[in-house]
């Protein structure tokens, strides 16, 4: 038997390196579905047997929440991918020789966000954000258009100088640490790490935190650090923005959680909830405002991606079980919808051949299922019952006007700026007048209507041993 | 550690602050480049010492990548590419030297003011290291923020770099420095891969993030069309460039919100 967390790793590796020397995109996008099928098998696996951590690899309650959504994302992702690839090829947007590289950055990257999930070392870890940064901005520069070659040069300067400050602060968080737990390679162990948090210097401490904030919340996209993703999102291929959203910024989330929960162990630290709070409002309003004027139907989603992970941050912010349980139902519910809404709109953009709303419309009648799906997704995005997502918004503003009602206040202010301005880009998009093309949709609509059925499934009925899991990673994190 | 180690790690570290003040008032992109090679070589010499008084023989893989790679390769590719693509052989920048170096300075105080008082438990070696490291880092990210060129943006990325290998170094004891730095290697062997994979110069006259940025606002003004207007009409896109950056003030990344 393979220890499942040696198969994360392998197998898309293993992937990366068949689909490099394959030609012909058929069997590729085949054998790409494939590989991110065993990934997923060997996430699920992690759910009833658990293999030990070591020095480097570790598991524990927290990760396998973020490796089995990843995995899944991963998955779904690749079956959409294939039929897009594949309309992309026919009408010539793609070069069939990029193909071979598409499908090994593919592979590329779930390793990197899977090494980084399963990291048990903190220097491992940011070498896996970084490798899933750069396989990322080579796809995000795929089309070679001037617009998506100037959106992976903005995405990988940003990046780049986001995970050098995330790496600063990593080397500063073993400084802090090698007084007390010695030299060597032990203090840059996770699992050392957090036994001993409370011993640590806190002033050390407070200022690794904060080039760690930056630095993976460039990646996280938070608002003054965000530049990067509307662009990177909406020039990308389709399949590579549901990902972008729906994985890579958990990624840069989790570790910003990591080393939460080290400040958060030590009581000389400063508290880094209020820090948290304040980006996460911000980024929540800023963006809410955003997706009033927005014309690329790629990038509004991008903006809501924004105002998403500003909730999850805020309710990470503000801590305590509920408030955790809140951001972990949230990130969730998030990566699900998200995803699901990128499926649709990249068939949508394909049948009209245009990313713009104002040439988008009456999709309901032209495209009935495609149509509909969409308009089930921005509802479960706005946060509109009975899907997860109003669930975990209501617990992030019930559990904070307990609390703070001054927060919860600007935090509903902000979420109904955002569902106006979804429900009217909505409105156009999806009814009234027929505009563009109504030619017929080549899509496969499993992926998608898979993960609204378990956003919908999430908000109607949370299963019990989910609550309980949730509700224990919640106690975890402090 | 002794007296005499402790001076010369110190002074090396001093060093590399000195060379990243020279990045700041150099005006021509040749000129610049030499001192990225200076300020890798000064790099190098400090981590070797670093593995010579820590007895950390490792160190000395990541010293010989810095010297190999940062100092000598990649100042020579930049060079080769600046030649080869015919960019501006000046360093455009968005504030006066006077005041970036004012701004420097300041930032040296800044992170001397932050990080001595936070390090105080530390062995005094890697609290000056780490000191001073911060200044290279920020006076690094200064200069990606006031240049315009984008082969000057990725060179002050170099040098935040540089100021981040030297923090690791002088960590004592830490593992993963060799790996870590390897990594980093790997990200700016492709950023200035980049440059040529992205094709800059086939679609743009410049690599000037305002270029980019103006084609974001004017879909469809570069690009295909682009390419016949320059064959027939050189020189005025050039013109047209050149008025537009000396209207908009712009920073890599300032244009997030407008389409």
């Amino acid at each position: 038997m393979i220890n499942p967390v040696t198969g994360l790793l392998v197998v898309p590796l293993i992937g990366a390196a068949v689909l490099a020397a394959l030609p012909g995109y058929r069997l590729s996008s085949i054998l790409n579905v494939v590989a991110s099928g065993i990934s997923l098998c060997f996430a699920l696996t992690l759910l009833w047997q658990r293999p030990a951590s070591g020095q480097y690899l570790l598991i524990d309650d927290l990760n396998i929440v973020f490796i089995v959504l990843n995995t899944f994302v991963g998955f779904t992702t690749s079956v959409f991918s294939a039929s897009y690839i594949g309309h992309e090829l026919e009408t010539g947007h793609l070069a069939r020789g990029y193909m071979r590289f598409y499908h090994a950055m593919y592979q590329l990257m779930m390793f990197g966000m899977n090494l980084a999930l399963v990291a048990n070392n903190i220097g491992l870890m940011w070498v896996a954000v970084e490798l899933s940064t750069l396989t990322t901005v080579v796809m995000v520069g795929l089309y070679r258009t001037p617009a998506a070659l100037e959106a992976a040069w903005k995405y990988f300067i940003l990046g780049s100088v986001g995970i050098a400050l995330a790496l600063f602060g990593t080397i500063l968080v073993y400084l802090a640490a090698q007084p007390v737990v010695g030299e060597g390679p032990d203090a840059m162990v996770w699992t050392v790490l957090a036994a001993r948090a409370k011993e640590f210097d806190p002033s050390l401490l407070n200022i690794a935190f904060i080039f760690l904030l930056l630095g993976y919340g460039t990646k996280v996209g938070l608002v003054p650090l965000h530049a990067w993703l509307p662009d990177a999102h909406a020039e990308g291929p389709t399949p590579i923005s549901a990902v972008l959203s729906g994985l890579l910024l958990n990624v840069a989330l989790y570790a910003l959680l990591r080393f939460k929960m080290l400040l958060a162990a030590n009581p000389g630290a400063i508290a880094p909830g209020p820090l948290m709070i304040a980006l996460g409002l911000l980024s929540l309003i800023f963006a809410s405002f955003m997706l009033y004027r927005r014309h690329d139907i790629k990038r509004l989603f991008a903006y809501s991606s924004i105002e998403h992970m500003g909730i999850i941050v805020f309710a990470f912010g503000m801590a305590g079980p509920l408030g955790n349980f809140a951001g972990l139902l949230q990130m969730a519910m998030h990566s699900l919808t998200k995803s699901a809404i990128f499926f649709s709109v990249g068939h949508v953009a394909q049948v009209k051949g245009t990313q713009r709303i104002t040439r988008i419309g009456g999709l309901t009648t032209s495209h009935p299922v495609l149509g509909w799906g969409l308009v089930a997704g921005v509802a479960a995005i706005a946060g509109l019952p009975p899907f997860g997502l109003f669930m975990s918004e209501f617990l992030v503003v019930s559990s904070t006007f307990a609390r703070s009602p001054v927060l919860a206040i600007l935090c509903v202010f902000g979420l109904l700026v955002a569902f106006s301005a979804l429900m009217l880009r909505l409105g156009r998009v999806a009814f009234g007048q027929v505009r563009g093309p109504i030619g017929p949709v080549n899509a496969s609509y499993v992926p998608m209507f898979a993960h609204l059925a378990l956003v919908l499934v999430a908000g109607i009925w949370l299963p019990a041993p989910v609550v309980a899991w949730f509700q224990h990673v919640a106690k975890l994190l402090g | 550690m002794n007296g005499l180690s402790f001076d010369i790690a110190h002074m090396l570290a001093g060093m590399l602050v000195l060379v990243s003040f020279m990045m700041l008032y150099q005006v021509r992109l040749y000129s610049l480049l030499h001192a990225l090679a200076l300020h890798a070589f000064v790099l190098s010499t400090s981590v070797a010492w670093q593995a010579y008084s820590q007895n950390a023989p490792h160190l000395y893989v990541t010293a010989a990548i810095a010297l190999c790679f940062k100092a000598i390769i990649i100042p020579w590719a930049l060079r080769g590419m600046v030649y080869r693509l015919g960019l501006h052989r000046e360093v455009e920048t968005v504030v006066g030297v006077g005041m970036t170096m004012l701004a420097g300075m300041a930032l040296v105080a800044l992170s001397l003011e932050v990080m001595l008082p936070a390090t105080s438990q530390a062995d005094p070696v890697t609290r000056e290291d780490i000191a001073l490291a911060l200044s290279v880092v920020l006076i690094g990210l200064l200069m990606m923020v006031t240049r315009r060129n984008a082969v000057s943006q990725v060179v002050g990325f170099m040098s935040l770099e540089n100021g981040i290998i030297l923090a690791a170094a002088g960590a004592q004891g830490m593992p993963l420095v060799v790996e870590l730095s390897v990594a980093f290697s790997v990200l700016i062997a492709f950023i200035v891969i980049g440059i040529v994979l992205f094709r800059i110069r086939e679609r743009f006259d410049t690599v000037d993030d305002d270029a980019l940025d103006r084609v974001r606002q004017h879909p469809g003004m570069f690009g295909a069309e682009i390419a016949d207007e320059r064959w027939r009409r050189p020189g005025k896109i050039e013109a047209a460039i050149a008025s537009d950056r000396r209207r908009k003030p712009g920073l890599v990344g300032s244009g997030g919100p407008h389409e």
